[in-house]
């Protein structure tokens, strides 16, 4: 009974909670029901992973309509992953919330933000259980919505303009997408992925879908910033408030490439092969590009929250270079990867939040010295940048090993040169801001403390993963290669 | 619990207590040396298996499927952590020393980055396939990079750097290479006799996989990857001594050692002949960095260049590719390190006894310093492989490895760098004792006492393991197969 309503309610309690939220005016209570919200949609999550790691994919139909006449929510092996991942961080970022946003923005706001973040939160929810390529482009807008909102919220007013320039390209990514899923509907008379998948192949006039297949891909590719449709994501991420930032960068452009994997794979894999439409050959051009030069930027760059954003535009290309690989091998490193790179980014921007509550804006200058006053953020930076450049031991290798593997089976060895290339531009950027907080002194009149331990905690939970799943990859690994083969549709 | 897991645990448990203790200096200091002893004792409890062909080992725990983390003792591995263990004692009394006769600051966190180096040294050394080999690789790197920018000054960042980006780049670009590459070959990463990838890959594909190992493990400074030795000497020289003249280093040739012993498998790779270059590879490094020592006034500088130098003798031997070379091989791991260590201990006393860190500087030190130039001078016997020292005993065999396979590459190498090893060593020796001490206005004696001891110590067994090499060459016979 309620069991079988789980992938609904995954969707309706954080979206009927978000307008119950803006009605309670205290901030502490506001924040509570937040916490309590998203901590029930982590366990709705879990409940849903054991569920379809046991008995295989699970179709839910809305209103009881039957598909492909009603909306269908379908989740298999990858979308449970997605769903554990989007709720996993943000029951981590709320505890860690609630101090931070207090110092970040106006108290009468702060009900607001938390109402602003639920519906992001469901909007996230539903574009990875909606099995219904409009109702995709419903809860796209419902996140991207709120996160511009969120993203306004911004401590300085250099947010309003980022905030802004998402806004545009967000709204011309969503528009593109709704146009490609126009052509395919067009031309096959149905909006539900899965029948789209069936109906593809008989289709004779390939045009149109391939223009579709275009629209969407691009569209799509604006929403997680790959390379180089990335410029909003930098002022985005540095001017947000930091757990806003932490938040959207481990799950926000990681669902949208879920989208991308589910038209690549599962809607146009078997009619349309990647290699057929020269994708791969664009794909990983794009990729490589994103990885070397945007991690070049990334080593220019003075303030910190800015250098994470550019690595995360590289790491996308990580991600996304395992989509260009087309294998098995590849695709599981991608999954991984969306997974690894979430809790790793995730841990870096709540620890920079963290320094950020003291000093302001942080830039290289002015976390001169300052491993002596708040040392256990400092040792977490240390280790999520060991993941984030992928030494072994930590979650980051275990993505980057498999992405070896799949180049290397390709033969494409200049290719594994680039991947570790790109990991020791991570060395020089992260180690410009380890240099400057172990090495250098503190300036006269440094006042930094340790952040308080509501915010250290969740961060350090993060940190921990960030090892944990290095050694450990039961969860994921093993998860991500099951979604891979689904992926690639050979039986599970 | 395994005793390989237990013997890496004590010093980590050590640091923690290290840390605990910022506030008393002496407690923290005793606690070090009690911590080195502890490792020490526990090491040498693994002998008498390993000596008796057992092979201990932990339960694997897999990471990725075929990616294991796995400990194996095996003779070499035994060899390498009986070295490091041991001289972490004499270490330990030698740094307290240092660092209170220099009134270095940062203490404490210099002790627990030491302490966890040394577990990380002890986990290359157990390291029971190639992903555990490489994971402990990395950590060493990384927890001495703290060592090495200790003084916290723009040299000793400039410093850092290079020895981040050659160390992590190489291991990250080539070594990763290498390991994915046999994994993707043959699906397995364990150390086996004989070699994993023989008759797996053509000759071109081994030759090329044993260059990835070779310059992608930076650790054992084959040029062109040597740069960061010289740089790393900014480092306290408790640091150069134990760790860049013994545990970091010697982690580079070790593994090398072994990747050619267990994965490539020395047979394997001489019936290829896909190995000749590395012969000229190092014997070019021995003799280049040899002619750099002769020019360097710095004494440290000086002594890393000879490590190059001496590093690529182990290779050098290994490139013999013949059981007996192996020997050497290994034998000159531990040679090199109690010589190295004792030169690296007098240049530390004589900075800290009379502030000179010059070669030009040490004219009559030797009549001041009559201990501390002794011992130089017995480390720098070794070093050129002179009678009654440990270093003619590793000598012996790579000279006799070389001869009976006629590799006359090898022996010319050796004689030259023989000859270049006493042309940079003696005249410090000759300056020391002979020439007449300009006039000092600040006179002083022995550096504090317990520098003197560590030093005195490592001379010491550098003799005594030339009168009896039993052990280590009982290890090392093991390692090539040999009864």
């Amino acid at each position: 009974m309620t069991l079988q309503h789980l992938p609904a309610l995954q969707v309706v309690v954080p979206l009927l909670a978000a307008p119950l939220c803006a009605l309670l005016r205290r901030p502490t209570l506001a924040w509570a029901w937040a916490t309590l919200v998203s901590w029930a949609a982590l366990v709705i999550a879990a409940l849903i992973l054991t569920q379809v790691l046991t008995t295989g994919p699970i179709s839910y139909w809305i209103g009881n309509w039957q598909p492909p006449w009603g909306i269908e929510y379908r989740i298999d092996t990858i979308s449970a992953f997605m769903l554990v991942l989007v709720t996993g961080i943000g029951a981590v970022v709320m505890p860690y919330a609630r101090v931070s946003l207090a110092a970040e923005l106006p108290a009468d706001r702060l009900p607001w933000y938390y109402t602003m973040y639920l519906l992001c939160l469901a909007g996230l929810l539903g574009m990875t259980v909606t099995g219904d390529a409009f109702n995709v482009f419903v809860f796209m807008e419902i996140a991207s919505l709120s996160s511009y909102v969120l993203i306004a919220m911004g401590p300085s007013r250099r947010a309003l303009m980022a905030a802004y320039q998402y806004l545009i390209l967000g709204t011309i990514g969503a528009t593109f997408y709704i146009i490609g899923v126009g052509f395919l509907y067009l031309m096959t008379g149905t909006l539900n992925i899965a029948d789209l998948a069936e109906r593809l192949p008989l289709v004779e006039n390939q045009r149109p879908i391939i223009v579709g297949l275009a629209f969407i891909a691009v569209g799509l590719s604006l929403k997680f910033a790959l390379f180089p449709l990335h410029f909003w994501l930098p002022g985005a991420y540095a001017y947000a408030p930091s757990a806003a930032a932490a938040f959207m960068a481990a799950t926000a452009t990681k669902v949208a490439v879920y989208l991308l994997l589910r038209f690549f794979f599962t809607v146009f894999g078997e009619a349309y092969p990647l290699p057929d439409m020269a994708i791969p050959v664009i794909w990983i051009g794009l990729s490589v590009a994103g990885m070397i030069l945007a991690s070049v930027m990334a080593i220019y760059q003075d303030d910190v929250k800015r250098m994470l954003a550019l690595s995360s535009v590289a790491q996308i290309g990580y991600i996304t270079l395992g989509i260009g690989l087309d294998s098995e091998v590849g695709l599981t490193g991608s999954v991984v990867h969306l997974f690894n790179h979430g809790i790793t980014k995730g841990a870096l921007f709540l620890l920079v939040g963290g320094i950020a509550l003291t000093t302001g804006t942080v830039t290289i200058a002015s976390l001169s010295g300052i491993a002596r006053r708040m040392p256990l953020t400092m040792a977490g930076i240390v280790i999520a940048g060991m993941s984030l450049i992928g030494i072994p031991g930590t979650a980051g290798f275990v993505s980057k090993w498999y992405l070896i593997l799949g180049a290397i089976e390709e033969g494409w060895w200049w290719l594994a040169a680039v991947i570790v290339a790109s990991s020791l531009l991570a060395v020089v950027y992260m180690g410009r801001i380890l240099e400057a907080a172990y090495l250098r002194p503190a300036p006269p009149g440094q006042e930094a403390r340790e952040m308080p331990l509501s915010m250290l905690i969740p961060a350090w939970i993060l940190v921990i993963g960030c090892v944990w799943f290095g050694l450990d990859t039961d969860l994921t690994a093993d998860i991500a290669g099951r979604a891979a083969h689904a992926l690639l549709g050979r039986a599970p | 619990m395994s005793m390989m897991i237990l013997a890496m645990l004590v010093p980590l448990g050590g640091a923690v207590l290290i840390a605990l203790l910022n506030r008393a200096p002496a407690v923290r200091d005793g606690v070090t040396l009690v911590t080195a002893v502890a490792m020490f004792g526990v090491v040498i409890q693994l002998v008498p298996e390993v000596l008796s062909g057992g092979r201990p080992a932990t339960d694997p725990w897999q990471v990725l499927p075929g990616l294991e983390l796995r400990l194996v003792l095996e003779p070499l591995g035994m060899l390498f952590a009986l070295i490091a263990s041991s001289l972490w004692i004499v270490n330990s009394l030698y740094s307290i020393g240092y660092m209170r006769g220099n009134e270095e600051e940062r203490q404490t966190p210099f002790y627990v980055f030491f302490a966890i180096a040394l577990s990380a040294t002890l986990g290359i050394a157990f390291a029971g396939n190639l992903f555990t080999l490489f994971l402990f690789y990395e950590i060493l790197t990384l927890v001495t990079y703290p060592l090495v920018t200790h003084k916290r000054d723009e040299a000793a960042i400039a410093a850092g750097r290079v020895y981040l980006l050659i160390l992590v780049g190489g291991s990250l670009i080539l070594f990763m290479a290498a390991v994915a590459w046999v994994f993707m070959a043959t699906g397995n990463l364990a150390f086996v006799p004989g070699g994993t990838v023989a008759g797996v890959l053509s000759p071109l594909e081994t030759g090329l996989l044993l260059a990835l190992f070779v310059f992608g493990i930076g650790k054992a400074a084959v040029m062109p990857m040597h740069r960061w030795l010289p740089a790393a000497m900014v480092a306290p020289t408790p640091v150069s001594a134990l760790l860049h003249a013994v545990a970091v280093v010697k982690a580079g040739v070790f593994s090398i050692v072994k990747i050619v012993v267990y994965v490539i498998g020395i047979e394997n790779l001489s019936s290829l002949g896909a190995g000749e270059w590395l012969a000229y590879v190092a014997g070019g490094t021995v003799i280049l960095a040899s002619i750099i020592a002769l020019r360097q006034d710095d004494l440290k500088r000086r002594l890393a260049y000879s490590t190059i130098s001496q590093l690529s003798y182990v290779v050098l031997a290994v490139s013999v590719l013949t059981p007996l070379s192996v020997v050497g091989a290994a034998l000159h791991i531990a040679a090199h390190a109690f010589g190295k260590i004792t030169l690296f201990f007098a240049a530390g006393a004589i900075y800290t006894a009379a502030h000179k860190t010059k070669v030009s500087q040490l004219d009559g030190i030797g009549r001041r310093m009559p201990w501390t130039m002794v011992a130089f001078a017995v480390g720098a016997l070794s070093m050129i492989g002179v009678p009654p020292t440990f270093g003619f005993v590793s000598k012996w065999f790579i000279v006799s490895a070389a001869f009976a396979d006629q590799h006359f590459f090898v022996l010319a190498v050796i004689v030259l760098s023989t000859l270049l090893n006493a042309a940079y060593f003696m005249p410090i020796v000759h300056a020391a004792f002979l020439k007449p001490a300009p006039h000092d206005p600040h006179p002083h004696g022995e550096a504090p006492w317990p520098m003197v001891v560590a030093l005195t110590m490592t001379a010491t067994a550098t003799i005594l393991l030339f009168l009896l090499p039993t052990l280590p060459l009982a290890l090392a016979r093991q390692l090539a197969g040999l009864p």
